[in-house]
This record gives C-alpha cells, structure tokens and sequence, in this order.
C-alpha cells in the first residue's frame, strides 16, 4: 500500500483519477494549484486508487492525505 | 502632482508605491484581502480598506470592490501595481468614466499591446523586428502543424492574451505540439479568458533583455536602458541585471530604438517596458511583447539611472512633466536584482507558510523591496514573491560581490525560500561571465 500525501500547502484544482482506477507509477492523480502554478500530484506506485481524498476545491495542507493505493 | 493614489494591489509592490506617494506626500490608501490584513503594504498606507476574502477573483481582481474604495476614501487616483488589474483595458476605462485618475498608459494602448498576436503585427507594420509566427490566432492542432512547419520547430506556444510565463511550452517537434496545444488552449482559457493562441519560433540560446520606456505627457516616448532577464526557471524571470553583459553598445542603441518606435507606434503615456529575445548566436533581436505597466524588476533601471519610476508614473498621469532631464539620462555602475521567492532551491515548488524570522540585509548598494515581514503567513492564492534584493555596485563584479554578502545575510525562517539558489547563482562560473542564456537555470539545476 502507498499513501499519497500533498506536499505543501495548496488548493485541489482538479481531479483526474477516481476511486477503483487502475493506476500505474508516474500517473497524474489530482493537480493541485498553489502560488499560480499547477502542480500534478504522481502516483509512485502502481496498483489499485482504493482511497481518494480530496475534491476539487478542497484546500489541502501540508502532509495531507491526498489518496491510497494497494 | 497627485493628491492621493489607492493602490489596488498587494504584496512588495503596493508597498513599493506607498512609499514614493508617501515621500511626495500623496496620501495613500490601500486595499487588502482577508488573507492580507497583517502585510506591511495595509499598515503602511495612510488608509486601508477590505476588498473581500482571499482569492483573487472576490478581492484584488474585483473591479467594482477596487472601484467602491476608491469612491469610500474619496482617492483621486487609482495605481495597478503589476499582474490583477493592471493590464486589462476595461478596467482602466472604468476608472477613468469614474472620473479617477488612470495612473497608467491609455486604454486603447493597452488594447492594442495587450493582445499579443496584434502587438506582434503591429509592431511589424512599424519597422520593429519580430520572430517568425502566426499572424493570426492558431484555430486547431492541424493549423498548428501547418504553422510551425512554416515557421519552423522548435516554436513556443503562448496565450495570446498571456502573461507572466503562465501556460507557455516550446515544442521540439509535431508530436510536442500536437500534446502541447490542448493543454496551452485550455489554460489561455481559464488562466486569461480567451482561447487564442499564437506560435512564434522559439530560440534556445537566446537572452531576453527588455527595454524600459516612458512616454512622457508632451508626446515622446524615452528608454531608460536595458534589463537582461535571461534567468528564468519555467519561463518566469528570477534574477535581472542592467546593463545586460550580452548586449554590444551597437545592438542596445538599436534596441532603444526599436522600443521607443513601439512605444510611439501606439502613443505611449507612462511607464512601459518592451521585452525582446536576443539571439545569442546572430547577435540579433526581436520583439516579444509590450508590458503596459511598472515591471517588477524596474528597480535595477532606478538604481543606475537615479529616477524614481512611480514618481514619473504619478507625474505623467496628471499631465506634469518628469523630474529629470530626458534628453540626458546617463545610466551609471551597474545593478541587480534577485526575486526571493517562497519555494525551494531545487525544484522551485511553492512553499507557503508562516515567516518565524525574517531578518534583511543592508549596506552600501543595497535595496530591499519586501512585501512580508516576521509573524506574516505566506498563502498559496498568490504568487511567491516575498522580495526582490536588489544591489548596486560602480560595476558589475562589485554588484555581484554586494549581492553576495547580502543573500549571505538574508535570513527567512517558517518556509522554504530560494536564497540558497541565489548563492549557486551568484557562484556559478555561467552567470559570473556573464555570457549565460535563458537555459541557464536548467543547466545549474540539472
């Protein structure tokens, strides 16, 4: 299991993946947006995206959970 | 001269206008987000009026809020600062039908540079050097591969009514282009709300140097010299110097020139800059586009030319003339200017948070423009600069030694800053020379 957990402190512009995709290494899961710049969020495994935990506009922080994948 | 201004911007560079209005004794006002309430510029103002909550578009890009202000504090004038308000025409017409002052050029010529694909027509038609690229907007992917087959790779891709580096990308070749168009599309889209996109050839080993011009409230228009911006991490300036090391005293009269033709081909009042790419090898030029505003790094023109720019913004927006002389403007030593941005040193990803220390250098030649201080949160809905350190030395080995000793003395604590690339910068036998192109950040980091 990988946790992804956002880097710094940002807003969630998009979501691209969803819960029970298919992901491989190097898959962009969520961009987020912070200081106008657009910063995609990498899947650094490959597995199954069985927790996904933020939505668009969501404000995240440092550390935060963003998704799980087994 | 002007009674009182309202700034409508944020950051360093409302402070940066507050203090000139302050020295000329124009009373200033300020307006803030809820996540500005504690930054020096809305303490720093005579008065300072709550525009709305964080993000832009409910506060410092609310022109009926800025409007409301200005009408609450009875302002005379209304100053853009740069990026927001700054370049978008309707918003200048709506100040001026308040019966404000615009400190800044007309709305027409804003118009007219503000597109980016026009400006670049224009400019043509007046005898001013342009890259190859589309004369019109690119409509699909096919078109694109039509145009850049005639322009020939790699070209850049850019919003035409962009700025700032936002959504540009060069393609190597069809397969980048044809993966980077969309992309380019959908942000001119939301990031500058219209789709248009132009391609032009892009240079790889190229210096982008601008020229900052005035136009003066009798007519002419004069340039105040060159900066050199060539260092860049994802096409966003972080470092600038005057004069430019790679610009011959041949090709800069040429290109003094050429940016006051610009400037005079759209009947320029106030401070603008015209930024051209200068191709290393050929030793030539061509012009880029026209910022129709204050540029972030014009403190290098002020510190070897003397001139206080926003004085001469306040001065010609009310019809006055400036307060030097413009036929002998003698720039002297040499400066530079280093953006301190919240993000780290290697990858340049945005590090917001709360300043713990915050501790400036000082000393012969050296200027701090700032826009935080201590105990100041640093939030995500803006850009990352927190300062622009800026030296001044009789040349460019002695403003380089000051800038030195001052990134040395810098001391930010809470959050990341980019202080330490600086220092490899400044070390860095690429920059040192002199003889350096816009390549050179990915060459440090890489």
């Amino acid at each position: 299991m990988s946790e992804v957990r956002a880097e710094m402190v940002a807003n969630v512009w998009k979501v691209v993946a969803a819960e029970g995709d298919t992901v491989a290494d190097g898959d962009t899961l969520v961009i987020l947006e912070s200081m106008k710049m657009e910063i995609p969020v990498i899947a650094e495994d490959s597995g199954t995206l069985t927790k996904l935990a933020v939505s668009e506009g969501d404000v995240v922080q440092e550390g935060d959970l963003i998704a799980v994948i087994e | 001269m002007l009674e009182s201004v309202l700034v409508a911007n944020r950051g360093e560079i409302a402070r940066r206008v507050i203090s000139t209005a302050r020295r000329l004794g124009v009373r200033s006002v300020a307006v803030y987000s809820e996540a500005d309430a504690a930054l020096p510029f809305a303490r720093e103002a005579d008065e300072a009026v709550l525009l709305g909550p964080a993000q832009p578009a409910a506060s410092y890009l609310d022109a009926a809020a800025v409007l409301a202000a200005a009408r609450q504090t009875g302002a005379q004038a209304i100053h853009p600062g740069y990026g927001f308000l700054a370049e978008n025409p309707a918003f200048a017409t709506r100040v001026l039908d308040a019966g404000l002052v615009w400190v800044g050029p007309s709305p027409d010529s804003m118009e007219q540079m503000g597109d980016k694909i026009n400006a670049r027509n224009l400019m043509e038609r007046a005898g001013v050097p342009v890259s190859p690229g589309t004369r019109e907007p690119v409509a699909d992917v096919a078109a694109a591969l039509v145009a850049a087959s005639e322009i020939g790779y790699p070209v850049m891709i850019k919003a035409s009514a962009g700025g700032g580096g936002i959504g540009m990308s060069a393609a190597a070749d069809a397969a980048q282009l044809e993966a980077g168009f969309e992309t380019a599309r959908s942000r001119a889209e939301r990031f500058f709300g219209s789709p248009a996109i132009l391609l032009e050839r892009y240079v790889e080993r190229a210096r982008h140097v601008e020229v900052q011009i005035l136009g003066l409230a009798d007519g002419r228009v004069v340039a105040l010299g060159e900066r050199d911006c060539s260092v860049q991490r994802r096409h966003q300036k972080v470092a600038e110097e005057t004069p430019s090391p790679g610009v011959s005293p041949q090709l800069r009269a040429r290109m003094l020139a050429a940016a006051v033709q610009a400037g005079e081909a759209v009947g320029y009042r106030g401070a603008g800059t015209v930024e051209f790419l200068v191709d290393v090898m050929a030793g030539d030029f061509m012009f880029l586009e026209m910022n129709t505003r204050l540029q972030v790094e014009h403190p290098v023109t002020e510190l070897v030319t003397g001139i206080d720019l926003v004085e001469q913004q306040f001065r010609i927006a009310v019809g006055a003339d400036v307060s030097f002389d413009p036929g002998s403007v003698t720039p002297s030593g040499h400066a530079l200017e280093l953006r301190i941005y919240a993000e780290d040193s290697k990858r340049f990803l945005p590090s917001p948070g709360t300043i713990t220390r915050w501790a400036e250098p000082s000393g012969p030649g050296i200027r701090v423009d700032a826009g935080y201080a201590a105990g100041n949160t640093v939030t995500p809905y803006y850009d990352p600069l927190l300062a622009k350190l800026c030296a001044h030395g009789a040349d460019r080995a002695q403003a380089l030694e000051r800038a030195r000793a001052a990134v040395a003395a810098f001391e930010v604590a809470g959050l990341k800053t980019n202080l330490e690339f600086h220092a490899d910068l400044l070390a860095s036998a690429e920059f040192t020379s002199g003889d350096y192109d816009t390549g050179l950040v990915s060459r440090l980091r890489a």
